[in-house]
């Protein structure tokens, strides 16, 4: 059918640069360059141009500029040129428009709205480039009491009498997302693992199973079972930091998962444990949870598994409910509860889930932090938010609303190459991240991968101490849910209510 | 003494290091002047091996027991206090023996003289540039015996 779709971007080239070595034409997996011999020209088909920038960034002489096409239609605040687009592929089609990465909507994003203390005069500040700054967390049930035994008339020897849960200890409250081999490149799944081993934290294998290979670096992972059940055997669970039972997921509320059988490669089929070049589909719920009792049966299955010494979470997408949700899940014998919001990410979702579905992250961790600790059941798990976190100052907003540890996939994403262009679904990323074409995924080497995300975790590690020192405090734990940190900007009294923050001036 | 060495699992086919290698040997070491304004545009002394989804640049290993030389006829073709094997244009005689000789099919033909063209590891920069502006770091220079390598 001949196609009414106006192209998105428009690339311009610089003759007075271009020297025709067709690196551009080499590195689009789109094929939007292609050089001409006779003329010894290089031409471009935008209509094609997704706007990855890779050709952008790898020209050796600046010589492509990428940027939004000028076209448009006519400007309507009701029919924007988006939706005119999405229409017109509809009618293209006749299916489901799709899209990768996160929602990029205008809803309001509160951590824009909220800002935080800093000491003056009456409280020091402390300067963490000459005294210790604890960022070390602790992730797991906490007991309800402890108690102390001290043995001899001494203080100085002392033991802890209660016994304690199974916790895992990460150096930076930062914890990289749940994403798959199979939705990611090995070359970037690895790089993940290499990086949180590295760091000491955490990262997750999404529901795609953990590589034979790469069970060393299994201290560092925190594991899925998810509804497709992939690639979950005795030793992947007994391997791990954490389990994690996946339940949704920000982007995608509510939806299952699909890898399509040509993604379906031969290592990722021996990894799931499914045969090579058929379709990976989780279903949309775990059918053998229908309820908080069958969860808690799983959440038991999996401890008796690991013989009570793993720590368990549960992850959900932020929705309507999430804090009755959450309480139940902690009675439910979770250890971790994950929440993920309205703004995560994904390598495959409909449009029309990703942009309307869920709550945003900030809402829902205030409301569930508040919950639990009005049960009196807050110290019986970790909460871990994930969700559109872009920065330090996010994390450090979002453990001052009750937030054990805050999980990064975009930012580890963009850290490794990824510009956003929202096209992971395709299969064709051009910075070999979330592709499993053998061309493409080398592009990602995995030693540079996981130098950039050791360095993206020592850039916030920095700036969270630097924040910390400011509000005059010298360890995370005295942030943790400190609300009186945190005021709000601009918000609706209802909105204030729900972070349960004061305003500006209060 | 040290060599390009490649790692073909992450070379991804950009032809980056051909593009700096000709910048290297060029005149005024300036990229838009050199391909786009030098009259005699200088030719990279490597070689893309592609086959997708592999690839990897070839260039001269300098072997510890070089054939291209036992073969050369002129005596152009040479092994520097270093152990680098370099080629004296004037001397060479286009006869080609070291092309047949080279195991790795690492000398080319220059068109322009019809002499040949081959890594002379860029002494004069110190570092060879395909190495330093490589962006998957598909290419290194370290210290490693001929013979140990893989490739």
């Amino acid at each position: 059918m001949f196609s009414h779709l106006l192209p998105e971007f428009i690339v311009e080239r610089r003759d007075d640069r271009c020297i025709r070595c067709r690196a551009c034409e080499r590195q689009c997996s789109f094929e939007v360059h292609r050089y001409d011999e006779e003329l010894d020209r290089m031409f471009s088909d935008e209509k094609r141009c997704v706007g990855c920038q890779r050709c952008a960034v790898l020209c050796p002489t600046g010589a492509l500029i990428v940027r939004p096409h000028p076209g448009e239609y006519r400007r309507n605040a009701n029919w924007t040129g988006e939706r005119i687009q999405d229409l017109k592929k509809q009618a293209e089609t006749g299916g489901v428009v799709l899209t990768g990465s996160g929602n990029d909507k205008p809803y309001r994003i509160y951590w824009d709205h909220i800002v935080l203390n800093a000491s003056q005069v009456t409280n020091p500040s402390i300067d963490p480039l000459r005294e210790p700054m604890e960022l070390r967390t602790f992730l797991g049930r906490k007991p309800d009491v402890l108690e102390l035994r001290f043995n001899g008339g001494d203080y100085e020897d002392v033991e802890i009498a209660t016994e304690l849960h199974p916790n895992v200890m990460i150096e930076t409250p930062i914890v990289f997302s749940a994403m798959s081999y199979g939705a990611l490149s090995y070359q970037a799944f690895k790089a993940l693992a290499m990086a949180a081993s590295e760091y000491g934290t955490l990262f997750n294998t999404g529901e795609g199973g953990l590589p034979r290979e790469l069970r060393k670096y299994g201290k560092n992972a925190i594991v899925q079972c998810a509804s497709g059940r992939f690639g979950v055997d005795p030793e992947y669970l007994n391997c791990a930091a954490v389990i994690e039972i996946k339940i949704g997921q920000g982007a995608k509320p509510g939806i299952g998962g699909h890898l399509p059988g040509e993604k379906v490669t031969l290592p990722i089929s021996v990894t799931r444990m499914i045969p090579e070049g058929t379709d990976a589909l989780s279903p949309a719920p775990q059918h053998d949870i229908y309820s908080i009792e069958d969860l808690s049966m799983l959440i038991y299955a999996l401890k008796e598994a690991t013989n009570y010494e793993k720590p368990v979470s549960v992850k959900i997408a932020a929705v309507h409910n999430v804090a009755a949700i959450a309480s139940g899940m902690v009675r439910a014998g979770a250890d971790i509860i994950a929440i993920d919001g309205l703004r995560g990410g994904t390598g495959a979702a409909p449009k029309i889930i990703r942009d309307n579905v869920g709550i945003p992250i900030e809402l829902a961790l205030a409301a569930v932090d508040r919950r639990l600790r009005e049960e009196g059941i807050r110290n019986k798990c970790s909460i871990l938010v994930a969700g559109g976190f872009r920065c330090s100052a996010d994390v450090v907003k979002a453990i001052a609303l009750g937030a054990d540890a805050v999980y990064i996939g975009t930012p580890a994403l963009v850290a490794m190459g990824c510009t956003l262009c929202q096209k992971c679904y395709t299969g064709k990323c051009n910075w070999g991240i979330c592709t499993q074409d053998p061309y493409l995924s080398r592009r990602l080497n995995p030693e540079i991968g996981a130098k950039r995300l050791v360095n993206l975790l020592r850039a916030w590690s920095l700036e969270i101490k630097e924040m910390l020192g400011g509000m005059g405090i010298n360890a995370i734990e005295s942030l943790r849910g400190n609300r009186d940190h945190l005021r709000g900007v601009g918000l609706e009294d209802w909105e204030l209510e729900v972070l349960g923050i004061k305003g500006a001036g209060e | 003494m040290r060599r390009i060495v490649v790692k073909p699992e992450v070379c991804m086919n950009c032809h980056l290091c051909e593009v700096w290698c000709v910048v290297a040997h060029s005149k005024s070491k300036d990229i838009i002047k050199a391909f786009l304004y030098e009259e005699r545009k200088p030719l990279p002394r490597l070689i893309v091996e592609e086959s997708r989804p592999e690839s990897f640049a070839l260039q001269c290993k300098h072997c510890d027991e070089p054939d291209c030389i036992f073969a050369c006829i002129s005596g152009a073709l040479y092994k520097d206090e270093e152990g680098r094997v370099l080629h004296d244009e004037s001397k060479c005689v286009a006869c080609y023996s070291c092309i047949m000789a080279c195991p790795y099919g690492a000398i080319k033909i220059n068109p322009l003289t019809g002499k040949i063209l081959k890594c002379d590891l860029c002494v004069d920069l110190g570092f060879p540039p395909c190495v330093e502006k490589c962006p998957n770091n598909a290419l290194e220079y370290v210290e490693v015996e001929i013979g140990a390598e893989e490739s």
